[in-house]
């Protein structure tokens, strides 16, 4: 999270300055323009952390990973698509959970599905991608990526289990 | 006067009406000691926290885009008729960087302004949501090298699948907001 930070603001940074001593007229009317687009999007941005939050207090990761160890395997698998579809979790927090999933004897597929979910479908941020895409692109990206990721669950299993 | 400036603050403060009711929830939880309200807080705390310390560089850094390249260069590059390459450079660009998924929204809408092809345009989501490096970094740390090359190998080529069926199907229609 914090090198994110550091990344971002430095490439940043450096970009502003290099900008700067170019054209400063040009410099003010970038930041100008980032400055209204962020604006304008910021409401949205703190419904969709609003809604992430409350939704992960009302479903707590301890269920989760104990529905997505269902031994039949199957419901375990579409539990995680399911769950991983809705939820936004940062990968700072995602991946401990699904390296301790994998730990608990859980399969490859059930834990490719998660992650795969988590970064390609988003449940919660479809009202804000709608505002961007529209609905039609918006719900039609987000149902191809569902099934992709189906996809991509039950090939990475098979593919650690041939290894 | 003073009405006036009561009309201003209403009509700014309107839209995060669900971030300010939130908020007061969340203190009013504090001090009734209500531990849900307080546990949902600290979620939101880390969220927002992750959220502020790169959305605003994301946002210059969009703007700069916005001033420097022009729109032919780009489109030459990347939009419709850019083929292999043009897929190549949308998936460095998105491998490039960082962040959850609503940080990717700007980039594409400045993308589209820039005469992107829409095929480019979701194969960048989907490079950026599953193969972005700091990302795969984590992953190789907590899950394995094995486990996160063969993601990556099986996401290529169905994002760039997606990115090709999305054209057919919103293509002709198909615009980007800047999400007002």
């Amino acid at each position: 999270m914090i090198n994110n930070t550091i990344i971002f603001a430095s490439v940043a940074g450096f970009s502003l300055l290099v900008s700067f001593a170019l054209d400063k007229q040009k410099t003010r009317d970038a930041i100008r323009k980032g400055a209204s687009m962020f604006t304008g999007i910021a409401p949205s941005f703190m419904n969709v952390l609003v809604l992430v939050s409350v939704l992960l207090f009302f479903v707590p990761q301890e269920i989760i990973a104990e529905y997505m160890g269902d031994e039949s395997g199957m419901l375990g698998f579409f539990i995680a698509a399911v769950f991983g579809s809705i939820t936004l979790i940062p990968g700072f927090i995602s991946y401990p959970i699904a390296a301790s999933l994998i730990a608990n004897g859980i399969s490859y597929s059930v834990v490719a599905v998660f992650i795969t979910t988590l970064v390609m479908v988003g449940v919660v941020t479809l009202p804000l991608e709608i505002k961007y895409f529209g609905r039609k692109a918006a719900i039609l990206r987000n149902a191809m990526n569902f099934v992709a990721a189906l996809i991509i669950g039950i090939c990475v299993g098979w593919l650690m289990r041939i290894w | 006067m003073v009405k006036r400036h009561i009309e201003l603050i209403k009509k700014q403060t309107k839209p995060y009406i669900w971030a300010i009711t939130f908020i007061a929830v969340s203190i009013a939880s504090y001090f009734f000691g209500f531990a849900p309200g307080i546990t949902i807080y600290t979620s939101f705390e880390a969220f927002f926290i992750e959220m502020i310390t790169f959305i605003p560089f994301l946002f210059v850094l969009v703007g700069l885009f916005d001033v420097w390249f022009p729109k032919k260069e780009i489109e030459k590059h990347i939009g419709k008729k850019s083929g292999i390459t043009g897929i190549l450079l949308v998936i460095i660009l998105a491998m490039l960087q960082a962040g959850p998924l609503y940080g990717a929204f700007p980039v594409a809408y400045i993308l589209y302004k820039k005469g992107a092809s829409v095929r480019n345009i979701f194969i960048y989501l989907g490079a950026f949501s599953s193969m972005k490096l700091p990302m795969l970094g984590i992953e190789i740390g907590y899950l394995g090298i094995e486990f996160t090359v063969f993601r990556t190998l099986v996401t290529l080529p169905l994002a760039i699948l997606i990115g090709v069926l999305m054209e057919r199907f919103v293509g002709g229609e198909f615009e980007v907001k800047d999400g007002r």
